[in-house]
């Protein structure tokens, strides 16, 4: 065939970096959220020493290096100068140790949920497919219930915040993200038996959801008090919970099923064309239907493992990138992931503070903040 | 002969949906597979690109065996178009460019985005490249479908039901679209088709099929009235006009009033 008369649509290209802008100001709104997210709390920090701080503490990790390399060949002396003329530490323990791993981890979070939520909506071929349609966040309740009220990891300490805190909150995060992992391979077993379709997926996770939630009241209602707090708060989803060595395990899970999705994404289009069209190109519907459902329960798995239940962004952050960019997946998933770290993100701040000194845990937010844009998008329509 | 397709059968669980089909199809051949509703045209459609696994059989393509290719392999050399078109919030243009899909490595080229292009003027589209699908007539989608299966360079297009759907201005506009494309391009096309006068007047060929198996395949002349009422159990008059055969059906009952 020859197709040699094509030329370069200019058009079409201009609307595709129009996207690309779209995403790329998502990204660069992502910072300074980061920077603002940071500055506010109980203790006030102006936004700039914010950023000095996180660039010298970049620099000075960057010097870490240099100089270990300058030791190892001893003719390299690099050192790059700390940036702006307040060279203090004054804000460091604030910032390195409380602030930012919680920013990072409700941005980790929050790409997480929001990318694996896209996926499961081609997947199950779904609008209101979701990374927890599947009974992956009740089987992490009830893997928590379960340590708490049967391996006895719920006696409570109150600290000065007035929170409770899990004394054997490794253990609850291994028996919760165990509970993940079983739900996800009754789905995989059933889909093994039953062929991958998204409505046996769908049915599947319906179930899997009662039977977990069924087997989490049975639990709490032979707790005693304590354990009941200790099951309930649990399930309130807290990006705080994540301390720097919880964020790497988080922040590596999400980076490589983002890679995944992004790597499939042409898969993915193919599949929202309908299942035959994909198997005309080529496609294996089936094993991507699968692999993807993996991939999207192992990263909701240690998400919610390590934080608890934060509902609402893996389903409304895809809906609202599609209202602004459309159901091209070369657009939506990385759109989903800014718009997740964004959404989930900005909801953390605010529930700092909104009842400030009292902190609430997101969860309770992200309903709070996402339902009204979602309903503003959907009753606006699509862009023009 | 670009594929031929031997001893083929094909069971959903333990009935038998076809029995030892073969037939084959050259360059330049547009065949219509005809037959009453849920005789296993569909079904012997999607068991000619391996969308369907048949039970035994060989179908080669170009002298390949189709079970030793790849999917996408297969997606390179064959194009389907199925029956119903998915819409969703994307353009006409990124629409076909998912046909690209089989050839594209990590992301598309500017050779791809030059043979969309074609593509589109090819098919005298090109108002409607920005244009959402959610928002396309039938007939549009229809052809975007169809570019999509085109723009997968195939040697071999499928279509379940091209004109299914579409008012009469279409269904002449698509067939001839179909039939254009394969004799400028020496491709080759199948379809399942129920109208009769339209296969008739822009196949080639004719595969019809009764009782799970073929019950004749050949070209204009083969098809007889005694043909297609032994197929469909109605009684016809075929007529001709303007050289072509054109079928008629009896009335099974006298019309009302009349």
């Amino acid at each position: 065939m020859h197709f040699a008369d094509g030329t370069i649509p200019e058009d079409y290209l201009r609307y595709t970096y129009a996207k690309y802008l779209w995403i790329l100001g998502g990204i660069a709104f992502l910072f300074i959220l980061l920077i603002l997210s940071i500055s506010v709390g109980a203790v006030s920090i102006p936004a700039y020493d914010v950023f000095l701080t996180l660039v010298n503490g970049a620099i000075d990790r960057i010097n870490d290096v240099l100089a270990l390399i300058s030791e190892e060949t001893s003719f390299l002396h690099l050192e790059i100068p700390r940036f702006g003329e307040t060279a203090s530490h004054k804000w460091d323990a604030i910032i390195w140790n409380i602030r930012l791993p919680q920013a990072l981890a409700a941005i980790a979070a929050g790409v997480g949920l929001s990318v694996a939520g896209v996926a499961m909506q081609s997947i199950l071929r779904n609008p209101l497919g979701s990374p927890f349609t599947l009974g992956i966040s009740n089987a992490g309740a009830f893997g928590a219930a379960v340590s708490i009220v049967l391996l006895g990891t719920g006696r409570m300490t109150s600290t000065v915040a007035g929170a409770v805190v899990i004394n054997n909150p490794y253990l609850t995060t291994f028996v919760a993200f165990a509970f993940c992992l079983l739900a996800t391979a009754v789905i995989l077993l059933i889909a093994k038996i039953r062929g991958a379709s998204p409505e046996v997926m769908v049915l599947a996770g319906v179930a899997l959801s009662s039977l977990f939630t069924a087997g989490t009241m049975f639990l709490q209602y032979f707790a005693d008090d304590t354990q009941l707090a200790a099951v309930v708060f649990w399930t309130f989803g807290d990006v705080g919970r994540a301390g720097w060595r919880e964020l790497w395990i988080m922040g590596v899970v999400v980076a490589i099923a983002c890679m995944y999705f992004i790597a499939n994404r042409w898969n993915y289009n193919a599949i929202d064309a309908g299942d035959e069209t994909a198997k005309g190109l080529g496609v294996n519907v089936e094993r991507i239907r699968n692999l993807g459902m993996v991939v999207a329960a192992l990263v909701t798995a240690v998400i919610v493992s390590f934080l608890g239940v934060i509902g609402f962004v893996g389903l409304v952050c895809p809906h609202m990138v599609r209202r602004i960019i459309g159901d091209e997946q070369r657009f939506l998933i990385p759109g989903s992931m800014v718009m997740g770290g964004i959404l989930l993100l900005a909801s953390d701040t605010a529930a700092r503070l909104i009842v400030a000194p009292y902190v609430l845990p997101v969860a309770v937010l992200t309903a709070f903040m996402g339902a009204p844009v979602f309903i503003y998008l959907l009753l606006r329509g699509y862009r023009r | 002969m670009i594929l031929s397709v031997d001893e083929l059968r094909f069971f959903y669980r333990n009935r038998e949906i076809l029995a030892r089909i073969g037939f084959s199809i050259n360059e330049g051949e547009v065949v219509a597979i005809l037959g009453p509703n849920g005789v296993g045209k569909t079904t012997l459609l999607k068991c000619l690109n391996r969308i369907l696994q048949p039970k035994s059989g060989v179908i080669s393509l170009n002298g390949d065996s189709l079970s030793s290719l790849e999917l996408i392999e297969i997606a390179r050399r064959i194009g389907y178009v199925p029956q119903r078109v998915e819409t969703g919030r994307l353009t006409a243009f990124d629409a076909v460019l998912l046909g690209r899909r089989p050839h594209i490595g990590w992301d598309i080229t500017e050779k791809d985005l030059r043979i969309v292009d074609a593509a589109f003027r090819r098919f005298g589209m090109e108002h409607l490249r920005l244009s959402y699908i959610d928002e396309m007539s039938g007939g549009e989608l229809q052809k975007v479908a169809i570019a999509r299966a085109f723009v997968q360079e195939p040697k071999i297009l499928l279509f379940d039901e091209p004109t299914s759907n579409l008012d009469l201005k279409n269904q002449v506009e698509i067939l001839s679209t179909i039939r254009e494309i394969v004799t400028q391009h020496q491709i080759a096309a199948v379809m399942t088709m129920h109208d009769l006068n339209l296969a008739l007047r822009y196949a080639d060929r004719f595969i019809l099929l009764k009782d799970r198996s073929i019950h004749l395949c050949g070209g204009r002349d083969a098809i007889t009235s005694k043909e297609i009422e032994e197929v469909y159990g109605v009684e016809v008059v075929i007529g001709e006009l303007e050289g072509v055969p054109c079928v008629i059906p009896k009335c099974l009952t006298p019309a009302a009033g009349g």
